[in-house]
Order: C-alpha cells, then sequence, then structure tokens
C-alpha cells in the first residue's frame, strides 16, 4: 500500500462507487432507450459549471468550490433534459432531432463560455477543463469522500425502487393505468441520472461518462436474462471499470482517469460479447454448429 | 400508492342502477384531428362488452382514453360512480401485446407479478404471498410451467396469456382488453375466451376492443360500436344490427355477420 497514498485510496473507492451506481442507474437507460438523452444531460452541464464559477468569482466565493461547481452542473443538465422533454412534446420534432439540438448547443454555449473565462485576468480557471475529461489527480480527500458516498446513495435509491423502476420501464402505459404516477417515477430516475452524472464529472469527465452508465448495463445484458441479476452485474462491471480505471491512472501518473476507466468497461464488453454463454457470439455460433450436426445426423424427429 | 390502497374504493350493490363505467361527452384529437367526438355512454353493471368498430374508428383511442392513457379534448370518466382516478384499483388492463419489448430481461411470472405492485405498495419488497398470487393467475391461463422463461422466448399466442395472468392478478372489479385475441392461436382464444366467461360468472365486468365480428354473438352480452363517434350501444341482440353495422362499417357491411367461418 506505500505505493498507494491515503487520498489516492479514497479517490480509488470513490471511483469504485461512482462505476457501481452508474452500471446500476445505466441499465433503465439502456433498457428505457435513453442513453443519448444521459448523453445530453452530460455535456449540457459544462456551461452550468463555468456559470457557477463565475457566479463564485461575482460573489467572491472561491470559484473552485466543487459543490457550488456541481450544483450548477446539475441545474443546467436538468434544464438540458427538460428542453428535450419540451421539444419532444409541443412539436412534431423526434427525440433524436430534439437531442442533437440540445446537446450542441449548451456544449457550444459551455465551450464559449470557457473561452471567456480564460481571458479574464484574475481566473484561475485552469481547473475548469478538467472536467471535461475528468482529472482524479487534484481530487481533494474530502471531496472524493463526498462523491462515494453520493454514488453510494443513488445505488441505494435504485435498490429501493427497483420493482416501481421495473414496472416504468417495462411497461409504462400499464403502470399508469394502474395509477401509478409514472410521471413522478420518471423524474426521480431522471435524477438519479443526474446525481451519477455530476458525481462522475470530476473522475471520468462530462464526455466519456455516457461509457460509464451504458457499457456496463451493456455488458451486463449479455449475461443475464433477469434484470436484478443484470443491475448487479452491471453494478460489478462498473466497480471493476471506476477501481481498476483509477489504480492504472495512479500508477502511471499521465493517463487520465476517465480514459483508462472507460477503456477497461469497454474491454470488460467486448469479452462478454465473445464468451457470454447464452447471448454471446461464441455460444451462439457453437449452438448452431451443433444443430446442424444433429439434424445432418438425424437425430431430430421429422 | 399508501394512498391508495387506503382510499375507500367504491361499489355500489349491483341492484343500486349505478354502471361500471360512465362515459360522458368524450372527445379525442391527435394533432389536429379529430378521433374520437363526443361519445356518452354507460357500460352495464355486469357483463362482457365487445368494442367494435372498422380500422380507425377509435377503438383502442377509445379505451386508452378512459384509462387516461391519452389526453382527452373534452368529457368525464366515472367508475362505479366515482370519478375514475379515485378507482385505480378498482381496475384490470390488458394493452395491446405489441406495446412492450419482449427482449426486456425479465420472466413470465415477474410480469405477471407487476399485477400485484399496486397492492405491494410503494418502495416495498414483493412478498411470497404476491409471487403465489401471481403464479396461481399464470396457471389460471394455463402457462404455470413456463413460469420462469424469459417472455421472448414465448410465442404470441403465450405472451398474450401472460398478460391476461396480470391482469388477473390484479384481481380489478373493471377489465380493460386491448384485442386479446388478436393474432393468437386457437388453444388460447379457447383459453382467453374461458377466462372472459370465468370474470362475467364472477360479476366482473370486461371491456373488450374486438376485430372480429363473427364471435361477438356467441361471446359478449353488450356491444359498443364505434366510428370516429358513437354508432350503436346495448345488447347483442339489438345493437348488432346489419343497418347499424352499415353505418359503421358502410357498404363493407353485408355480410360481415353472415359470412363463412
Amino acid at each position: 500500500m506505500d505505493m498507494v497514498g491515503h487520498n489516492t485510496l479514497v479517490v480509488l473507492l470513490g471511483a469504485t462507487a461512482l462505476g457501481m451506481a452508474a452500471g446500476m442507474v445505466g441499465c433503465f437507460m439502456v433498457l428505457r432507450r435513453r442513453a443519448l438523452v444521459s448523453d445530453a444531460l452530460s455535456h449540457a452541464t459544462l456551461p452550468g459549471i463555468v456559470a457557477a464559477f463565475l457566479t463564485g468569482m461575482a460573489l467572491g466565493v472561491e470559484g473552485r468550490s466543487l459543490p457550488l461547481l456541481l450544483t450548477g452542473a446539475a441545474i443546467s443538465g436538468a434544464i438540458a433534459v427538460a428542453t428535450i422533454q419540451a421539444i419532444k412534446r409541443w412539436t412534431r420534432l423526434t427525440e433524436d432531432a430534439a437531442i442533437g439540438a440540445v446537446l450542441s448547443v449548451f456544449f457550444g454555449a459551455g465551450v464559449v463560455l470557457l473561452s471567456v473565462v480564460q481571458e479574464l485576468p484574475a481566473a484561475n480557471a485552469a481547473g475548469l477543463k478538467g472536467f471535461i475529461f475528468g482529472q482524479t489527480a487534484a481530487m481533494r480527500t474530502g471531496e472524493a469522500f463526498g462523491l462515494g458516498a453520493l454514488a453510494l446513495l443513488a445505488a441505494a435509491m435504485v435498490w429501493l425502487f427497483f420493482k416501481e423502476f421495473r414496472l416504468l420501464a417495462f411497461d409504462e402505459g400499464f403502470a399508469r393505468a394502474a395509477g401509478w404516477p409514472t410521471g413522478r417515477i420518471d423524474l426521480a430516475l431522471m435524477a438519479l441520472v443526474t446525481l451519477v452524472t455530476v458525481v462522475g464529472l470530476q473522475t471520468v469527465g462530462l464526455v466519456l461518462i455516457i461509457a460509464l452508465l451504458i457499457t456496463p448495463a451493456a455488458t451486463a445484458r449479455f449475461w443475464t436474462d433477469d434484470l436484478s441479476r443484470m443491475l448487479i452485474i452491471a453494478g460489478c462491471v462498473g466497480a471493476v471499470s471506476g477501481g481498476f480505471g483509477a489504480v492504472l491512472s495512479a500508477r502511471f501518473a499521465d493517463l487520465p482517469a476517465g480514459a483508462v476507466i472507460v477503456l477497461v468497461a469497454t474491454s470488460l464488453f467486448f469479452i462478454s460479447l465473445i464468451i457470454a454463454p447464452s447471448r454471446g457470439l461464441l455460444g451462439r455460433s457453437l449452438r448452431r454448429a451443433r444443430l446442424r450436426r444433429a439434424l445432418l445426423a438425424g437425430e431430430l424427429g421429422g | 400508492m399508501l394512498q391508495r390502497l387506503l382510499s375507500d374504493n367504491f361499489i355500489p350493490s349491483a341492484d343500486a342502477g349505478v354502471g361500471a363505467l360512465a362515459v360522458s361527452g368524450l372527445s379525442v384529437a391527435y394533432h389536429q384531428r379529430l378521433v374520437l367526438r363526443d361519445v356518452t355512454w354507460t357500460a352495464p353493471a355486469q357483463g362482457l362488452v365487445a368494442v367494435v368498430g372498422p380500422n380507425g374508428a377509435g377503438k383502442s383511442t377509445f379505451l386508452k382514453a378512459v384509462l387516461g392513457l391519452v389526453p382527452a379534448l373534452t368529457g368525464t370518466i366515472e367508475v362505479y360512480g366515482r370519478p375514475l382516478r379515485r378507482q385505480r384499483a378498482l381496475i384490470g388492463y390488458v394493452p395491446q401485446r405489441e406495446s412492450v419489448d419482449w427482449d426486456f430481461p425479465v420472466s413470465a411470472l415477474d410480469v405477471v407479478t407487476m399485477g400485484r405492485y399496486g397492492l405491494i405498495g410503494w418502495g416495498r419488497r414483493i412478498t411470497g404471498k404476491h409471487k403465489a398470487a401471481a403464479m396461481q393467475a399464470l396457471d389460471r391461463v394455463g402457462m404455470a410451467d413456463f413460469a420462469h422463461r424469459q417472455i421472448g422466448q414465448l410465442s404470441g399466442g403465450q405472451q398474450q396469456r401472460v398478460f391476461l395472468a396480470r391482469a388477473l392478478a390484479q384481481e380489478a372489479r373493471l377489465y380493460f382488453m386491448d384485442e386479446p385475441l388478436a393474432g393468437v392461436d386457437a388453444a388460447t382464444e379457447q383459453t382467453i375466451l374461458a377466462v372472459l366467461r370465468e370474470l362475467d360468472a364472477e360479476g366482473r365486468t370486461v371491456i373488450c376492443v374486438h376485430h372480429d365480428l363473427q364471435t361477438v354473438a356467441e361471446t359478449f352480452d353488450h356491444v359498443l360500436m364505434l366510428n370516429g363517434a358513437l354508432v350503436a350501444a346495448g345488447p347483442v341482440r339489438e345493437a348488432l344490427t346489419e343497418e347499424n353495422l352499415r353505418r359503421a362499417y358502410g357498404q363493407r357491411a353485408s355480410g360481415l355477420l353472415l359470412g363463412p367461418r
């Protein structure tokens, strides 16, 4: 443990908790076909981060205060999601068009704001860029601890409302007919996605957090036909990716944590794609070959 | 949901003369197009009701608007004499089979257990008692042997029976079913018709969108005939006449009832 300092250990545990929460929440995003909405959400956090930084400077608060920046991120992310919903509801544009428009406008606004901040004489805006691709090195112990706790909270909420989320994801019409407040359940789910996204900004960065939400869930789907098992597997894949990625990036100081975490998750995805017994490519072609042999040998009754 | 469990769901006695469902002045529009105009109708307190009409007549829309799944332009809905939103626990629903993703990672038993969620309540775990009730519902539609199959591995008819079992697990008084007999195999059709008769014998009301006019008379007691508006309603013998069919289906109606099966 000598090569891993106390701070690194906390960051590692935080990344593990983040991966677990992202994997679990991500299952519902994948099953509801909302993957791209969460991508728009994460990109749309950038203007909020920079605006919060500017507000902090104007008010004389330390601009780099993480809670302030993440609050700004959550607010602009939520506005983006609400805008997508509004476009879908009030115009005849489809969801993908709404997502494309909102994602690029918000991210573009964020980039413009960021360059404005860098022109300011006194501003120490160097840390803001870390949110785009993630930067664990700059994280303080207290911050890492708080983010890890928030990730655990998100995972606990998924466990608590598993039944409601499953119902909503499978058959929203039936849920509404039976009297469930589907709008509020959906809102709770989007709130959890926002929480995970915001928690992951510092570690993984806003460009790549989508991969941590979607890849573990997609990986888990190869291994099981049961949603509760899928959540457990996705949580584990996310946790391993987060933890292992954080260790690798701590060992080799130049590697950005976010990219390494995502690459670990993607490796697990490809391994599963090939070797998973029931839905993997290898298992599928083996079964087909066996069936063909049986057919040719006349073992199947005709 | 707790509120729902504690709410005094109200069912007047059968002889009080209150219908199971009272629809008044219901109109529905998709974008600018009016799909249903001013439907006023009261369902009988008990029995099997077929909602019939040509393609695009608004049968499915009628069901969804009554349930609040598509917004109504105008109109009020009452269930057993009270606003629908206070009587949700009395309602069971079988949506069209195409309305969900059958590759979803759940088993047949998981889906049927969803019918119990309202009785279980917010944030609570699913207990063995509810699993047993779901299993019983599966057994009632002859699907107990398939309880642990992933739903994508079932045939279309089996999937339809799972949906029916989920509605049975709701233990509702008033059932809405959207084309439960569409495209199912003969065995499934027999099972579903038998369950419908059982529900009728138990004193429940079933309102069922139905496309096959041939089988209306042998299974259903009442008819609601739609074609963008209410054409006719009443006991099958009175409402399912050649003249009403011509008004709903146009000239194509000739021989609809008498054609070869």
